[in-house]
């Protein structure tokens, strides 16, 4: 080892700190994992519901067909579902955001009501990770992504 | 790396290349966001709004490559001793800062007509907002040690620490469900639109020129004021 040129050491030294960094942001970023997420996935709610009344997040995506507006008029009922035919029933009083439409992402914020339907105090569009311009908006999915093939050739 | 590390040639190559790579990074970056603003056709969903991607992801970028430069060179400071390293750290440090509030307050005013609020303690945009306090930790922690004569080592294992928040920003969309939108552009390909994309990328690329203009002008500022504390303490001490 004394053969070892100082800045060898160091080097190793840095490395090996580095080493126990890195794992132990892993260790505590798993430990996180449940708590640091935003909101229940409707999924999740359903198999393992948190208390009724607790201040809670659930988000998933609007079920197409499912918004319905009540004859007071700001009243809307809808359900948010998930991956495994999960569905969960909201139900939301106020102004919702732009982006709020069916089919789209939403995270709704409120509690769990003992009936079963989530009564949302807030709700935040969730925007996804695809950028179209309007042009393309209408096309079939098939055929916007063979026109956006098309003008991407020269890219790739 | 031997020869970048003499400070004579690196001032000899910075000379030229400061002024070289902040006017191509205005006109490059001026062009893209001017396409950005005025030739980009509106998205489907977020009608004009998005044009705010041209500076707020760009500014996400540079905000975790300047971190990723001080790593880097605190790396190369503790392990070879380059004092050099030690100033293209601190250099790197105010465009990292300046860049992820950018990123941050763009981010916001994006958020507030698309999500409907300004603000969520969601993982994405809360280690962003870590990232930014780690830069102004470490700026003043670099100008103590300068100021108290303490050695640029303390200030460079900050800089290796504070890292490990680098690939926290990257993953958090991913391990965790948030209310930000997971990566658009993953490894070859890309979920945003080919009108978005060119003039994104092109912007990403003018600010990458001023983002690297700014930390060569910034190592010339620091190198020439320690140069400038030398004579003084030399002109003191004939003097006496």
């Amino acid at each position: 080892m004394s053969a070892m040129k100082p800045k060898h050491q160091r080097l190793v030294l840095v490395v090996l700190a580095l080493i126990a960094l890195v794992a132990a942001a892993l260790l505590a970023v798993y430990a996180l994992r449940n708590q640091a997420s935003y909101f229940y996935l409707p999924e999740q709610m359903r198999d393992d519901p948190p208390a009724v009344g607790q201040a809670v997040r659930l988000g998933g995506m609007v079920e197409p067909g499912s918004l319905m507006t009540q004859s007071d008029g700001v009243t809307i009922n809808f359900a948010v579902t998930g991956r495994e035919s999960s569905r969960i029933p909201v139900r939301f009083s106020g102004i919702v955001p732009d982006l709020f439409v069916e089919g789209s992402g939403v995270v709704a914020e409120g509690r769990l009501g003992p009936d079963g339907v989530f009564l949302a105090d807030n709700l935040l569009a969730k925007h996804d990770e695809n950028y179209v311009p309007r042009e393309l908006e209408g096309m079939g999915e098939h055929q916007a992504a063979e026109m956006a093939e098309e003008t991407t050739v020269g890219l790739q | 790396m031997h020869g970048f590390a003499n400070p004579k040639r690196f001032l000899g190559l910075a000379r030229w290349l400061t002024p070289l790579l902040l006017a191509s990074g205005l006109l490059v970056a001026g062009g893209a966001l001017a396409w950005g603003l005025f030739a980009v056709p509106p998205d489907r969903l977020m009608g004009e709004t998005v044009r705010i991607i041209f500076i707020h992801v760009p500014a996400a970028w540079l905000g975790m490559a300047g971190w990723s430069a001080i790593a880097v060179a605190s790396l190369v400071y503790l392990v070879w001793r380059h004092p050099l390293a030690a100033i293209a750290a601190r250099a790197a440090a105010v465009p990292g800062l300046v860049f992820a509030v950018v990123c941050l307050i763009t981010g916001s005013i994006w958020g507030r007509p698309t999500w409907g609020t300004w603000w969520v303690w969601d993982g994405r945009l809360t280690s962003m907002l870590v990232l930014a306090f780690l830069y102004v930790a470490y700026i003043a922690l670099a100008q103590a040690a300068e100021r108290e004569g303490v050695s640029a080592r303390i200030p460079a294992i900050f800089g290796l620490l504070g890292a490990v928040n680098i690939p926290i920003i990257n993953r958090s969309v991913v391990w965790w469900n948030s209310l930000h939108q997971p990566p658009s552009i993953t490894m070859g390909k890309s979920a945003i639109d080919a009108a978005f994309l060119v003039p994104l990328l092109l912007a990403a690329l003018g600010f990458s020129l001023i983002f690297g203009g700014v930390v060569l002008a910034r190592m010339r500022a620091l190198l020439a004021d320690r140069q400038a504390e030398a004579r003084l303490r030399r002109k003191a001490l004939e003097a006496v």
